[in-house]
């Protein structure tokens, strides 16, 4: 998938693309306007930045305590290497415990190991209780933003979306009767679930515990009535003390969505009476993240979506424009670790502006790892060869001062004298929707000698 | 007495000859001695944006060597100047001069405002003003500060403006989103340079704007192709152009 | 090499070079944590309730008009609302699914955002008791409103092996077209009552 044909198609239709922008673009507000009450917030923003630097360094450390920890705790951890192993390690538990009725609340981690597939596959019904997400699973779609996974729908097509896949009345569209659908549909879910799944916000290696955050509530009760919680985690979700969460929390909910807080931030260090609770901690390439350099700083991301919300590119292509499952910035630095091939024209989906490295929480240098990656993909030769060869040449003329005179003034001269249906071919990319600068007689270069000195 | 050179970007130089003239009398006005290398070219930002390093790295070496030697290198372009502050290190690092090459290389408002240390911006503009932050100046060069961040407000390039008689910044709904040139941005992602475009013209015209001013040709460039295609009216200039009809002290 | 061996020395291979660990400066401090307190509690939708003692509490717990219309209450408080439910009966959280509403005890609140700590320990026997329920009251004692959560984990202790939550508000989301609804898959209202 091509960034810029699927970006090209989604703009086409113009009115929702700006419907979408704007959509986005308010929560990039309401992030700005919750910063704004907090006079410390860029200290916050380096703070935070610098104990996860700091966690990254030591991270087999941190893990290994956790593990102690958890396990004192009486959780039970497990270790996979990939998302087949994570696959196999829950449906295992699941399979021991007879379970074929599963809840789920958000985790991208699972998206990226393919779990609700695999698990459906063996005869396992997986319902994802977060509302976005939950729309996007009947609709047979993946989330096109991490946080509000279904904001490319609209309440028309969702009331549409409801009546064919669990039974509401038909033409509804008030997201407050729509939510009282879902509401009284997944809670018939949460009762009959064996086994609630969750995400994890942060592991605390310190206490063996870990932090899931929801505004629904949806993790609390899918891990609160089931007698079995399993969480899924990357090794780069832990962190080294309990009161590293006062910063990470001032900071999460108002980089999503401008609130202060989640509604529900919940501490799991246990299971509950009569029940088990299972870490399972995934690697998944991010090991190798890890020894590079210039990338391993975007394993700090919290996954709070900010640079999604203030990135003009996706806001103007949508989230399936993205080849990755993470679209946006934070996606198009990660999906290209995971397969440059398949990901090579995510770092070009950008102009480099570098508002999402100026919104994130945890100061990953974002547009710079975008212009980095650039690089490592020409160097991997992923980048078409006939852009190749057009930058040698360009290269070549810029650095020899007579054949970029030259081919100045031939571009000049030429240009103007071009009949319009020749000059603004289908070979001008630049000239389908604007006019080309104006070709001047003479250059600066000649015009600077006539001036007093 | 500070020996400047001025770097005039390559399509400066060939497609907006008249922004080089500006940029030149408005420093030759404040008095200092600024001498113009013919021996330069082009920065090689086209390349290092297109991944393409090592097509790059002879314009680097180039730029080193026509610049190095003066006290001051000036230039009526952020991205540019960016380039060789703070993506030259790959190619430069270590090199005689190159430190010094860095601290030295200043864009037109920044120079006027940090170095020169312009207080008095004497004229008249009277015209409706919409201000366009190309984002290599606001987030690469911290021209003004940028509104993602919780910081006290500044800008370069408004406190000259605004000191002119009669203008009026207008007042933008999204008072920085990039306009979406972004150097081979604009062609490899046509529709989306476009819309992004467009948008900002839209809150321009919406502000009242008569005039689109920045510090960045390029971005420039960019509007003025897709306003004067929609025959949109507006007047799109650089900042030194405006500069040049004042009195700077 | 097991899985655990296999991560754990890919990441000790790729290790960066060791930075320190920071400790955050204090945050901001509100001169009154408490009004700042219900200020915000009630931007997140959330309502809160002064009250001097217990009696005064039940008096205005009985003007709530979903407490008023419950029919299944819980209580965790002693002495707060009249509990139809005891929760040390019910075998099994599921049985709780009928619950309308709940009243559970807090131990601190926190002003920057309208959360209040909840110990898992004060739960009781079904941790579910706050979100199955369709209506939440939290009862926090006066004077124990931090102004961050910096300082809010400087003082909460978390029970190992246990639970606990911040609770900030009633259950909400935003998922379609941005606009917000109250009450998504927990509480529809979230009343505070500090009393004291």
């Amino acid at each position: 998938m091509d960034h810029a044909k699927s970006a090209a198609r989604f703009a086409a239709d113009e009115a929702r693309t700006h419907w979408h922008d704007q959509a986005l673009y308010s929560l990039r507000g309401k992030r700005d306007r919750a910063a704004a009450t907090i006079p410390e917030w860029e200290q916050l923003r380096e703070t935070a930045a610098r104990v996860k630097e700091h966690t990254l360094s030591r991270l087999a450390e941190y893990l290994e305590e956790f593990e102690r920890n958890a396990r004192k705790n009486g959780i039970q951890v497990h270790w996979a290497r990939d998302g087949e192993e994570h696959n196999a390690i829950v449906h295992g538990i699941l399979a021991r415990h007879g379970a074929t009725r599963m809840v789920k609340s958000k985790s991208m981690l699972t998206e990226e190991c393919h779990l609700n597939p695999y698990l459906e596959a063996r005869g396992i019904e997986v319902v994802d209780t977060d509302l976005g997400e939950r729309i996007v699973q009947l609709a047979e779609d993946p989330p096109s933003h991490i946080v509000v996974p279904a904001i490319h729908r609209k309440r028309e097509e969702i009331g549409e979306l409801f009546h064919r896949t669990i039974g509401t009345a038909a033409g509804l569209s008030d997201p407050k009767v729509l939510t009282e659908a879902a509401r009284q549909h997944l809670r018939q879910k949460f009762m009959g679930a064996q086994a609630g799944l969750s995400g994890v916000n942060f592991a605390i290696a310190e206490t063996g515990g870990f932090v899931v955050v929801t505004n629904e509530g949806n993790a609390d009760m899918g891990t609160s009535l089931p007698p079995v919680h399993i969480a899924c985690m990357g090794v780069e979700k832990v962190i080294p003390r309990a009161r590293d969460l006062g910063v990470f929390l001032r900071l999460l909910a108002r980089s999503a969505t401008g609130q202060p807080v989640s509604s529900y931030t919940t501490h799991f260090h246990g299971p509950m009476r009569g029940g088990e609770l299972h870490v399972v901690i995934v690697d998944n390439g991010r090991s190798q993240s890890l020894a590079s350099e210039v990338f391993r700083r975007s394993l700090s991301c919290i996954r709070c979506g900010a640079c999604l919300n203030t990135c003009p590119v996706y806001r103007r292509s949508g989230g399936y424009s993205y080849s990755y499952l993470i679209p946006g910035p934070i996606g198009s630095v990660l999906g290209p670790q995971r397969d440059p091939a398949a990901h090579a024209s995510l770092p070009f989906a950008s102009s480099l502006c570098g508002s999402c490295t100026d919104v994130c929480p945890v100061k990953i240098d974002l547009h710079h790892e975008l212009y980095a990656f650039r690089q490592v993909l020409v160097e991997k030769g992923l980048v078409p060869l006939h852009k190749r060869i057009a930058m040698a040449i360009l290269g070549s003329v810029l650095s020899r001062p007579w054949a970029y005179r030259l081919a100045g003034r031939l571009l000049r001269w030429i240009v103007p004298r071009l009949p319009r249906w020749l000059a603004y071919g289908p070979w001008n990319a630049w000239g389908k929707q604007r006019e080309l600068p104006p070709m001047p007689k003479e250059s600066f270069r000649d015009l600077v000698g006539k001036e007093p000195p | 007495m500070p020996k400047v050179g001025l770097f005039i970007p390559c399509y400066v130089d060939q497609l907006y000859p008249q922004v080089g003239l500006a940029a030149l009398r408005v420093l030759r006005r404040l008095g200092l001695e600024v001498e113009y290398p013919q021996e330069q070219t082009c920065c090689g930002q086209p390349m290092a944006n297109s991944g393409c390093a090592t097509d790059a790295k002879p314009l680097a070496d180039r730029f080193l060597r026509v610049f190095g030697h003066y006290d001051h290198v000036v230039a009526p372009s952020a991205s540019c100047v960016s380039m060789v502050r703070n993506h030259y290190d790959p190619f430069l690092r270590g090199k005689a001069g190159f430190e010094h090459l860095k601290r030295s290389t200043f864009e037109l408002c920044e120079y006027l405002t940090d170095v020169v240390k312009v207080g008095k911006v004497q004229g008249e503009f009277r015209r409706k003003v919409g201000l366009h932050q190309g984002c290599h100046g606001l987030r690469e060069l911290r021209l003004a500060r940028s509104s993602e961040l919780v910081a006290p407000a500044f800008d370069k390039v408004r406190s000259l403006l605004s000191q002119l008689d009669g203008i009026e910044i207008v007042p933008l709904s999204r008072p920085d989103e990039c306009c979406g040139f972004g150097g081979t941005f604009a062609v490899k992602e046509e529709a989306m340079s476009a819309l992004m475009g467009r948008d900002r013209l839209a809150d321009h015209l919406q502000a009242g704007a008569e005039v689109i001013a920045g510090a960045d040709m390029s971005c420039l460039m960019h509007l003025e192709g897709l306003a004067r295609r929609a025959g949109k009216p507006l007047q799109i200039l650089h900042v030194a152009q405006i500069l040049e009809q004042a009195r700077l002290s | 090499m097991n899985a655990r061996e296999a991560i754990l020395s890919a990441l000790r291979r790729a290790a960066p070079p060791r930075v320190p660990l920071p400790d955050a400066a204090p945050g901001i401090v509100y001169p009154d944590p408490e009004r700042q307190f219900a200020e915000v509690l009630a931007g997140v939708g959330g309502k809160f309730v002064r009250v001097p003692d217990l009696a005064a509490l039940n008096f205005e717990l009985g003007k709530v008009e979903a407490y008023a219309r419950a029919k299944q209450v819980a209580s965790l408080v002693p002495g707060a609302g009249i509990a139809t439910v005891d929760l040390s009966a019910v075998k099994d959280p599921h049985e709780l699914d009928g619950l309308d509403f709940s009243i559970i005890p807090g131990e601190f609140g926190v002003a920057e955002n309208g959360a209040i700590w909840i110990p898992g320990s004060t739960l009781g026997p079904h941790r579910a008791v706050f979100v199955v329920c369709q209506h939440l009251a939290i009862v926090v004692p006066a004077g124990q409103i931090v102004s961050n959560m910096q300082e809010a984990y400087a003082r909460l202790v978390i029970e190992r092996p246990g639970y606990g939550l911040f609770i900030s508000g009633p259950s909400k989301t935003a998922d379609i077209e941005q606009a917000l609804v109250i009450g998504a898959h927990g509480a529809r209202s979230c009343t505070v009552f500090v009393v004291g």
